[in-house]
């Protein structure tokens, strides 16, 4: 079984750069890592893998540089290979054409399973899964917690807000995994020595047959026209106790209508 | 492996691991329990191997690499002395070791199969003076017969097997004092887990939690292929792994002094005494920038006795210096930590007063502070012994 799993590289959240105040985007000429909200996808992807007793795991990641460290973490934790789309004309892509790339990178994989995350840590519209699985004509699942294939069937729990509705689809097709359904494994140290020397295709868009002038900032139908600071947490009212505390708190909490 | 980006992947992800831990977990196990958990954890992730070579199984990574992984450990706030012989003492088993010898045990110490990370050198009386030890190996036809005791052997009850450091000919046969001194490999227990006759081990608590135990021989038989090496080699086969274990535990000074200087530079930012911040005060802020300037300089020595060691250059003196220069910059910085943090620093919460016990180890072991003195004042200086 051929899993793909789209990950996406991203600015490190415990560093998180700037706003580019012309094109109101985020910076990212800066190191980019795996974004956790991926990691979950690569850990389902890898047990299903094992479990099925065959087949391998495919990264597929799109970056306007030829950004790896972050697919290097997932090909340490057990990924096989990757494919890189790179290049300059993906500056400023939409999801659209975020999603219209993938699409072409996931066909060259030949998957019989595509995995993302339910949204990315620093865009989050959580709209490219079901792009992608619209442009590839493929069933769209999202939001699972739990994923069983069997017979060219998928299981799927999908977590909803009060419980799980469990669908069955058959493959291929595009899975979103809710983060923290799973416990992604940490690389161990062979691992990591390893991912050094599997294979990673970097392709762009030309390879791909995409012209550049229906992507990047040429072809995004999505415009942002305005950013602003959010704004302060105001401070808080600190309630002393005279042995009247518990009643100005309910009566705080009413006030917010919480009660 | 050196090259920096791989060490910084390795910091990283070795990092990620120990925070899982976490401070909590290190004050849990206070007073004497072992990390069972965490050392499990580095094991399967390859950590503890990572310094035997790939033809065995391990990581072939460079000593200085291994010294990274320890140091994060240790930044992390968690205690690497419960699991850093692991890496190294089978040091002396590659270097001297048969290839019978290698073949059969380094695989499995690769994985964690056998845990090799007890080395008896110590005794009570001999203390410093090696040369001195008392405890007795006896050829007897197929055997050794061990008898003796050693002190502070540490992970003792944690291991499968112990580098063991006993005379096999008497020093007044002997032209030096550390001649007739041989290593064995020994198995402390046997496959029902039990310890092997002839063998007592005791723990002995301590101010950290360490796992140190004392060991008594008393006729304890080992077969004949326990030794390593050259039958009365032993003190210059114990002595080139030494140098292994100095830089490490000078890596390990380096993240506890890591730790004391983030811990306290940020708690001298926030906390606030006659309306300012503490560390607006020159009292309070100069010991933890002059801690940073002496472990920033004690770390250069450990680089450079790193890269020396992997080059298979000899580094006995900046080994022995980056243990020294990294054990003092900690202890600095530790007690700049405990005086920052004021009362707090004395909570068990706050993680301060179990590093700052932990990190007070490094000036007295694997060699106390002194004794490396003496070896740059006599073998570098070339001035008189002193003693
Ligand atoms: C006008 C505009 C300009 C932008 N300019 C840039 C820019 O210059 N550079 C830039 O990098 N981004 C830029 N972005 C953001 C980028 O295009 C978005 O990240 C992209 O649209 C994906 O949307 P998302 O992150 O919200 O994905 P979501 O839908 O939230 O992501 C869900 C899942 O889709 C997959 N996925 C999403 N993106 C990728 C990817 N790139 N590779 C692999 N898998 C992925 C992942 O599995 C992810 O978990 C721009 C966005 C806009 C609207
Ligand atoms: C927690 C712990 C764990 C340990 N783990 C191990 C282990 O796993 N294996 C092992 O073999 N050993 C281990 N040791 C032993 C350690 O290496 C010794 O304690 C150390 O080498 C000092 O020996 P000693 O305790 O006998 O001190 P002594 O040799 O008695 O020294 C006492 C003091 O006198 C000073 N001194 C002695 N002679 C001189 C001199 N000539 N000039 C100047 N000063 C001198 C020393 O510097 C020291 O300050 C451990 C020790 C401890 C405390």
């Amino acid at each position: 079984m051929i899993v793909v799993v789209c990950v996406k590289q991203i600015p490190d959240p415990a560093d998180p750069g700037a706003l580019d105040p012309d094109t109101k985007t985020l910076k990212r000429d800066v190191k980019l890592i795996l974004d956790e909200s991926d990691s979950y996808g690569v850990e389902m992807g890898l047990q299903l893998v094992d479990a099925a007793g065959e087949g391998e795991v495919r990264l597929v990641s799109m970056v306007p540089n030829s950004e790896v460290s972050g697919l290097r973490t997932a090909l340490a934790m057990g990924a096989e290979s990757a494919v890189l789309v790179s290049d300059e004309a993906l500056a400023g892509s939409d999801a659209l054409s975020t999603a219209k790339v993938l699409a072409a990178a996931i066909r060259r994989c030949e998957p019989d399973l595509v995995l993302t995350g339910t949204e990315s840590s620093d865009g989050y519209t959580g709209t490219v899964p079901a792009q992608v699985a619209e442009l590839m004509d493929l069933p769209s699942v999202t939001f699972a917690k739990e994923i069983a294939v069997a017979d060219g069937v998928a299981t799927v729990k999908r977590q909803t807000e009060d419980g799980y509705d469990e669908i069955e689809c058959s493959l291929p097709a595009v899975v979103s995994v809710t983060a923290g359904v799973v416990e992604p494994r940490y690389p161990s140290f062979k691992g990591i020595m390893a991912a050094k020397n599997k294979p990673v295709d970097e392709v762009d868009l030309a390879a791909l047959g995409i012209d550049p002038g229906t992507v990047g900032w040429a072809g995004a139908g999505q415009e942002i026209t305005d950013i602003a600071e959010a704004p302060a947490r105001e401070a808080g009212e600190v309630i002393v106790d005279e042995g009247d505390a518990h009643e100005r708190i309910l009566a705080f909490l009413d006030d917010l209508k919480i009660l | 492996m050196t090259d920096a980006h791989d060490l910084e992947t390795v910091r990283t992800e070795v990092r990620r691991l120990a925070d899982k831990y976490g401070c909590e977990y290190w004050r849990g196990l206070e007073p004497d329990r072992y990390p069972d958990e965490f050392v499990a954890d580095l094991t399967s992730h390859g950590w503890l191997g990572a310094l035997i070579p790939e033809e065995y199984g391990g990581g072939g990574l460079s000593l200085t690499g291994a010294s990274v992984i320890l140091e994060e450990i240790a930044a992390s706030g968690g205690n690497p002395s419960a699991c850093h012989a692991q890496m190294y003492v089978m040091g002396t088993l590659l270097r001297h070791g048969s290839d019978d010898q290698k073949r059969r045990y380094l695989p499995e110490i690769a994985d964690g199969h056998l845990r090799l990370q007890a080395f008896g050198v110590t005794e009570p009386v001999a203390g410093s003076d090696t040369g001195s030890i008392r405890t007795r190996a006896e050829r007897d036809g197929d055997t050794w017969r061990i008898n003796g005791q050693k002190i502070w052997t540490s992970r003792a009850l944690h291991s499968d097997l112990m580098v063991l450091l006993a005379r096999t000919t008497p020093a007044d046969e002997c032209e030096r004092h550390t001649d007739g001194l041989s290593v064995f490999l020994i198995h402390l227990r046997d496959p029902a887990g039990e310890l092997v006759p002839g063998l007592t081990i005791n723990p002995i608590p301590t101010m950290m939690n360490h796992s140190t135990t004392e060991v008594f021989f008393d006729d304890m038989e080992v077969p004949a292929g326990a030794l390593v090496g050259t039958e009365g080699n032993g003190f210059r086969q114990i002595l080139d792994g030494m140098n292994a274990e100095r830089i490490l535990i000078a890596a390990e000074c380096i993240g506890d002094g890591r730790f004391f200087v983030e811990r306290a530079s940020a708690y001298a930012s926030e906390r606030e005494v006659f309306g300012r911040p503490i560390g607006m005060n020159q009292g309070v802020q100069f010991p933890i920038a002059r801690a940073y300037a002496d472990l920033q300089a004690a770390d250069l020595m450990r680089y450079r006795a790193a890269d020396l060691f992997d080059r298979g250059e000899p580094c006995g003196p900046e080994a022995n210096m980056a243990k020294l220069l990294a054990s003092e910059a900690s202890w600095a910085a530790g007690n700049a930590a405990l005086d920052t943090h004021g009362g707090f620093g004395f909570a068990v919460e706050y993680d301060i007063e179990r590093k700052f016990r932990e990190t007070r180890l490094y000036k007295v072991a694997p060699v106390t502070n002194n004794l490396i003195l003496s070896f740059l004042g006599e073998k570098v200086l070339g001035m008189p012994r002193s003693y």
